[in-house]
């Protein structure tokens, strides 16, 4: 691991870094872009969800990647730990989004139905 | 590289406590306990805000008619530009910060402190930033009526365009007055009232004939539904119950009430993590400033903030694209 070696021997990761910085940039401008433009053959919808949407939390995926894995230096570490803080995360979160967007549904099919009047 | 703690002479002794877990510093691994312990109660609460605009998925408010302020423009529609600005600023921060760490694995002290000392102006530009946002938020700029049952109706012009309630209301003379202390019963008096009275609003709407209501329902195409003039003035006469101006936790003129608490709730929460995380900058700036790196030939503790300053970029990315894009 590099930081087992003596301090000395570091080399210096500015080119990257600077690359990594230009593609998280551009990223949000792009986001930024769409997010104005809100092209109308994006409306489509796939599970439920506009493909303007999808492409906004893909895009949004990939920052939080280049972030970790460059900025916060995860792709230097050892597997054990990349894998013991990435998938618990990557689970736990999920699980979490799956369970509370179903129940979000469930409820507002029950306001839809009329069980309860929330308009007035 | 070492800890930060003394050596406890149990080096390459691996049953003594010489060996390191998973090739990370104790100070490090501890570092990104916090960190996955501290992203699952952000999703904690961004799932929790998935989960209120999944119930309210026909009536959440739209971003861009949120947030539309741009500073110097006023009354210009500017969606986006600012928040974009922000993010800008929060991924340059990183940028200085992630430098600094570099510099530091060199032992270039001077380096290490000039971008430590960028990193921290970035972050305090950002939570300036930030309460400017909360600012437009909690003032509001047009006003609102909220219906009897926690609604929000909105006025626009016939071409479409947010008319403030200032700009029609009409003028009751006589009508309530602000109850202070003095005048009760025991020490008691009453948050602010509103500029204009629910009768003031319902008259100037009647009388200004071009004018329409916006409910927050929206429409199959994303947007929000325009009453016709008949189907408006009948909705406000008959619903209307409290004039709104601007948010807090129990009324805001944008829409749906969770709306506004979610707001306030998560970039609070974020925008403390930044200000923390500025806090502990400034400290191992000094550090670095007063030579305790240099001398100890280890920057560990860049790295260790470094981490927890990227983190709370890779927040905001999050929050950028829930609140702001989706």
């Amino acid at each position: 691991m590099a930081h087992d070696t003596t301090a000395h021997q570091h080399e210096s990761h500015t080119g990257r870094i600077w690359k990594v910085f230009g593609i998280l940039s551009l990223v949000t401008i792009v986001e930024v872009f769409f997010g104005i433009w809100k092209p109308e053959f994006m409306d489509a919808r796939f599970l439920t969800m506009k493909l303007l949407n999808w492409f906004f939390i893909i895009l949004t995926l990939y920052k939080a990647y280049l972030i970790t894995w460059a900025f916060m230096h995860m792709e230097g570490e050892t597997k054990g730990l990349r894998r013991s803080v990435v998938w618990t995360g990557i689970f736990l979160i999920c699980y979490l989004i799956f369970i509370l967007l179903t129940e979000g549904d469930y409820i507002y099919e029950v306001f839809k139905g009329g069980y309860k009047s929330w308009d007035f | 590289m070492e800890t930060a703690v003394t050596k406890t002479g149990t080096e390459g002794k691996i049953w003594g406590g010489g060996n390191k877990p998973l090739s990370s510093s104790y100070g490090k691994l501890m570092m990104w306990f916090f960190i996955l312990s501290d992203a699952l109660t952000f999703s904690g609460f961004i799932a929790a805000y998935g989960f209120s605009r999944f119930k309210f998925i026909d009536s959440w408010p739209i971003a861009d008619q949120v947030f539309n302020h741009f500073p110097f423009l006023h009354g210009v529609d500017a969606p986006m530009y600012y928040v974009a600005f922000m993010t800008f600023v929060l991924i340059f921060s990183s940028v200085t910060m992630v430098l600094a760490v570099d510099a530091g694995h060199q032992l270039k002290k001077q380096k290490v402190a000039v971008y430590m000392f960028l990193t921290i102006i970035g972050g305090i530009i950002f939570v300036g930033s930030q309460v400017w946002e909360w600012k437009n938020f909690i003032k509001g700029e047009y006003g609102a009526v909220e219906t009897k049952g926690g609604q929000i109706l909105q006025f626009l012009d016939k071409d479409g365009h947010r008319v403030a309630l200032a700009d029609f209301a009409a003028s009751i003379p006589g009508s309530r007055v602000q109850h202070e202390s003095k005048n009760g019963i025991w020490f008691s008096s009453e948050g602010d009232l509103p500029s204009y009275s629910i009768e003031e609003i319902k008259k100037g709407f009647a009388e200004h004939k071009d004018l329409l209501v916006r409910t927050q329902v929206l429409t199959e195409d994303g947007q929000k539904t325009v009453l016709s003039r008949e189907a408006s003035l009948a909705k406000l006469n008959k619903d209307g119950k409290l004039v709104v101006e601007g948010a807090n936790l129990i009324h805001n003129e944008y829409g749906t009430r969770l709306f506004a608490n979610f707001f306030f709730f998560i970039t609070g929460f974020h925008g403390f993590h930044v200000f923390t995380g500025i806090i502990i900058n400034v400290i191992i700036f000094f550090n670095v400033i007063l030579g305790t790196y240099e001398r100890r030939k280890s920057y560990e503790m860049v790295e260790k903030v470094g981490l927890y300053w990227h983190f709370v970029d890779l927040v905001w990315v999050f929050v950028f694209t829930f609140f702001y894009l989706v």
